[in-house]
């Protein structure tokens, strides 16, 4: 299926999505509650923070925290897509809110919970049979239902943990990262993503500066520059993320440097 | 003998006029729970002779009748099943510590049925203590079954394993358990010879592998065994040898790298099982080993790859070998494709079931979709069990399915987007239920998906006479489509209805029905705290337990209703309030 009916068959998607028995959504259903929408949004996510974590979340304090403080990140999101996109409205349900991307709904589609661990494994355990060649055995991988990678920034007094799967774009990744580390800024990655960075002259100043810039350790134990290889890739080798000071990430740049050159 | 019997009316008398003994040796023949209920209604003298006569009984809803009155009724009980939890707690939709504990039940067992030989549970909660009381007090217990329950460890099976000395079936399915280890299968004693089906495919912890195959050989009537993924295909081979009778076989994992001489020994072990006629287990199964069941699969009417992520081409050459297959249950990963291949090579087909591989991911556009369907009801006339999970149906499609095969008695798709529609008309999926409703008179099991108005539900109270169970999740409408379901459905035993726009005119609609079903859940629906209270105070002979929903602000609750003789449960927690 190409890219765009692939993002076509997404927005409909979210546009027919319905929500939990909110207290919006009862009115949803017959005409629009605009007041709840975003209160559907919001609750929703959590939702979704509860099912991917498999923490009983209800416990945990410092989870809930990062629920919130991902929120608005979740929301930023919402806003960004809905300028782009051209919707096919289905008529009863256009009064609908727009969840976020990725947001589940509890018990639903009703597959028993036993069975839906047994997939997650096996996914992993198909994946690395089908990547490695003969006899996997199955080891979990980064591939699966959820890549959570932790994420460090330099003088910050803690860690925090975000799920690469939940985020489309670097964009997505930097908007995120920056509300949960609100002194960070990666720069103006403006409209093309990770081609910012392939300004020299750019990154050369950003890197200068006392900005932070987000780098990553990646399968092989490199640490690399967030932003050279297509999102997908990325995803895939990432294994933890380090927000560093510009200063000290010198020594990333050459490369990625010499990788603009190459390309362009 | 009977005092009964004189007051019997003159119709009857002359029918009546057996004599007890001969009676009771008749009924002892009828095994259905239906038949013997029937059987009871109809004279004094019958239902005594019923009571007396009844081996197993069956009941639903754990909360419906207090134990102690069953064990009133029926003196001569050998075998219970008990089912607890409402459905939808299988999703997650019910807290824990919700109750059906089955330690009430078995307290009274203990006195009542000492020599109680079989217990089944479906949804509920046992603790290791429960199970520890069971063995010790059951000198005769052989068969203990828990699906989806929930409570206890494999501290519990320990005890069961140790001092059930006559233990013929130990089945655990898809529990939520503290699997802590396996140690429990060594606590067989060392002659133990009794054990005719074993099923641990759910747990995951190791077994030792010595003592299975020691407890393998020894059982000389084992005829179900399904091991757990932690059997490596080497240890299958050898467990195979030492059980060529086995009927059904849950293998364990079956990725492993072989020998070519291994894999020749675990061909033949395939070969010498000439009962085999359900196969499961099959954790990463590829085409690598997948051959060496070609051999078994002749015979094989249940095949269970649920649990084996299949490419198409994967599973057209396995169905090929499989002529008499009857029910299949498959992942979406084999895709219309493999479904296509089910209907060329397995005419017989009577279930099918297709589970989602990714059920939580959203932007894939993989699994099956409507022409996989389709395919199977041109292949396979005398499908009559469908359970559905895809991302895309039509109304269209549905409607030549069930005209492929008017004998569905259980139709159940789930079109995994909450409220889609068909989606090369966009409109409501209302045409394709109305046509499964309309053509598939035995329909007894209905569950909808997609969106849906009304007029589904309008259809569905027309056409569906038979209809005693029926799904309902994230569909519009109005109150209209639950009235014209509690109207129109003269067999509806059991509703289950979630983010639906039904309320309280819609629940009430339902006062002179719901003691005549098991059971109506609903969640994330209309209904208020008010309509609830309404309803309980006018049908006291029914509970009316209600919780509040977690992931909202006070409005939404999840209402259950069922009918009881025990009353309001007593074991209620903070968060269930019987009204």
């Amino acid at each position: 299926m190409s890219a765009e009916t692939a993002e076509k068959f997404t927005i409909d998607f979210e546009e027919t999505e319905l929500r939990l028995g909110l207290p919006g959504k009862a009115c949803g259903f017959n005409s629009g509650c605009e007041g709840a929408a975003r209160g559907n949004g919001k609750r929703v996510f959590l939702e979704t923070i509860d099912l991917k974590l498999n923490l009983s979340s209800k416990d945990d304090d410092a989870s809930a925290e990062k629920i919130r403080a991902s929120v608005p990140a979740e929301k930023k999101m919402n806003s960004n897509d809905g300028k782009e996109k051209s919707v096919a409205a289905v008529p009863s349900s256009s009064e609908v809110a727009k969840p976020p991307a990725k947001a589940q709904v509890v018990g639903w589609p009703p597959v028993r919970s036993f069975r839906k661990n047994i997939m997650a494994v096996q996914k992993n355990g198909s994946d690395e049979a089908e990547k490695g060649g003969a006899g996997g055995s199955g080891a979990p991988a980064a591939t699966g239902a959820a890549a959570f990678v932790k994420v460090s920034m330099d003088g910050a007094p803690y860690l925090r943990k975000v799920d690469l799967k939940l985020y489309k774009s670097y964009q997505d990744l930097s908007d995120a990262l920056a509300k949960m580390f609100s002194s960070f800024t990666i720069g103006n990655c403006g409209s093309g993503g990770m081609k910012d960075f392939m300004n020299e002259s750019k990154l050369i100043d950003l890197l200068n500066g006392s900005d932070y810039v987000p780098t990553y350790e990646d399968k092989d134990g490199d640490w690399m520059l967030v932003g050279d290889v297509p999102w997908d890739m990325f995803v895939d080798s990432c294994k933890r993320l380090r927000i560093m000071k510009g200063s000290e990430a010198i020594g990333l740049a050459p490369r990625a440097v010499e990788k603009c050159k190459n390309r362009s | 003998m009977d005092p009964g019997k004189s007051r019997d009316s003159a119709e009857t008398a002359r029918v009546m006029q057996f004599p007890n003994d001969v009676l009771e040796r008749i009924l002892s023949l009828i095994d259905s729970h239906r038949d013997r209920s029937a059987v009871s209604l109809v004279s004094k003298a019958w239902y005594n002779a019923e009571r007396w006569t009844r081996r197993h009984v069956f009941i639903g809803n754990c909360y419906a009748v207090l134990p102690q009155i069953v064990a009133r009724r029926f003196p001569n009980i050998r075998g219970v099943m008990l089912k607890g939890k409402p459905r939808f707690s299988d999703f997650n939709m019910v807290p824990p510590n919700w109750g059906a504990d089955v330690h009430a039940w078995l307290a009274v067992f203990a006195d009542q049925y000492p020599l109680l030989e079989e217990l089944r549970l479906k949804r509920m909660t046992v603790t290791d203590e429960s199970l520890k009381f069971l063995a010790r007090k059951f000198r005769n217990f052989r068969a203990l079954s828990l699906v989806s329950c929930d409570g206890f460890s494999t501290d519990g099976l320990e005890a069961i394993a140790t001092d059930c000395r006559h233990l013929t079936e130990l089945d655990i399915q898809e529990n939520g358990i503290d699997d802590i280890s396996g140690n429990w299968l060594s606590c067989f004693p060392e002659n133990f010879t009794s054990l005719e089906v074993l099923n641990f495919a759910s747990l995951s912890s190791d077994v030792n592998f010595d003592a299975l195959e020691r407890l393998v050989s020894q059982c000389k009537s084992l005829k179900i065994l399904k091991v757990n993924k932690n059997i490596t295909l080497e240890q299958l081979q050898r467990l195979l040898v030492r059980a060529p009778q086995l009927t059904e076989l849950g293998t364990g994992s079956f990725l492993q790298e072989l020998t070519a001489h291994q894999y020749v020994e675990l061909e033949r072990a395939f070969i010498s099982c000439k009962n085999l006629h359900a196969l499961s287990g099959l954790w990463e199964a590829t085409t690598l080993y997948l051959p060496v069941l070609y051999p078994a699969c002749t015979e094989l009417t249940f095949l269970n790859l649920s649990y084996a992520a299949l490419q198409s081409e994967e599973l057209a050459k396995l169905v090929a070998h499989c002529p008499h297959l009857q029910r299949l249950w498959v992942l979406d990963t084999v895709e219309d494709v493999g479904l296509e291949a089910v209907a060329s090579n397995c005419p017989l087909l009577e279930e099918l079931r297709v589970f989602p591989a990714d059920p939580y991911d959203q932007d894939i556009n993989r699994g099956v979709t409507e022409s996989g369907f389709l395919a199977v009801s041109l292949g396979c006339r005398k499908l009559h069990y469908v359970l559905y999970f895809c991302r895309q149906m039509t109304n269209a499609a549905v409607a030549r399915i069930v005209q492929n095969c008017p004998g569905f008695t259980h139709f159940r798709l789930c079109i995994m987007k909450p409220g889609q529609p068909d989606y090369l008309t966009n409109e409501p999926m209302d045409e394709g239920f109305g046509a499964v409703v309309k053509t598939c008179t035995n329909l007894r099991r209905l569950g909808v998906s997609g969106l849906l108005t009304d007029l589904t539900f309008e259809y569905i109270g027309r056409y569906a006479k038979n209809l005693e169970t029926l799904s309902v999740a994230f569909a519009e409408g109005s109150d209209r489509g639950m009235q014209c379901i509690l109207d129109g459905c003269p067999k509806m035993r059991k509703l289950e209805i979630r983010d639906s726009p039904f309320g309280n005119v819609a629940l009430l609609s339902g006062l002179e029905k719901y003691e005549s079903m098991r059971s109506l859940w609903m969640s994330a629906c209309k209904v208020t705290l008010s309509g609830c209270k309404l309803l309980a105070r006018q049908r006291p002979r029914l509970n009316v337990e209600v919780m509040k929903d977690e992931v909202d602000d006070g409005q939404s609750y999840k209402v259950y209703v069922y009918r009881t003789l025990a009353g309001p449960r007593t074991d209620a927690p903070s968060f269930v309030c019987t009204l």
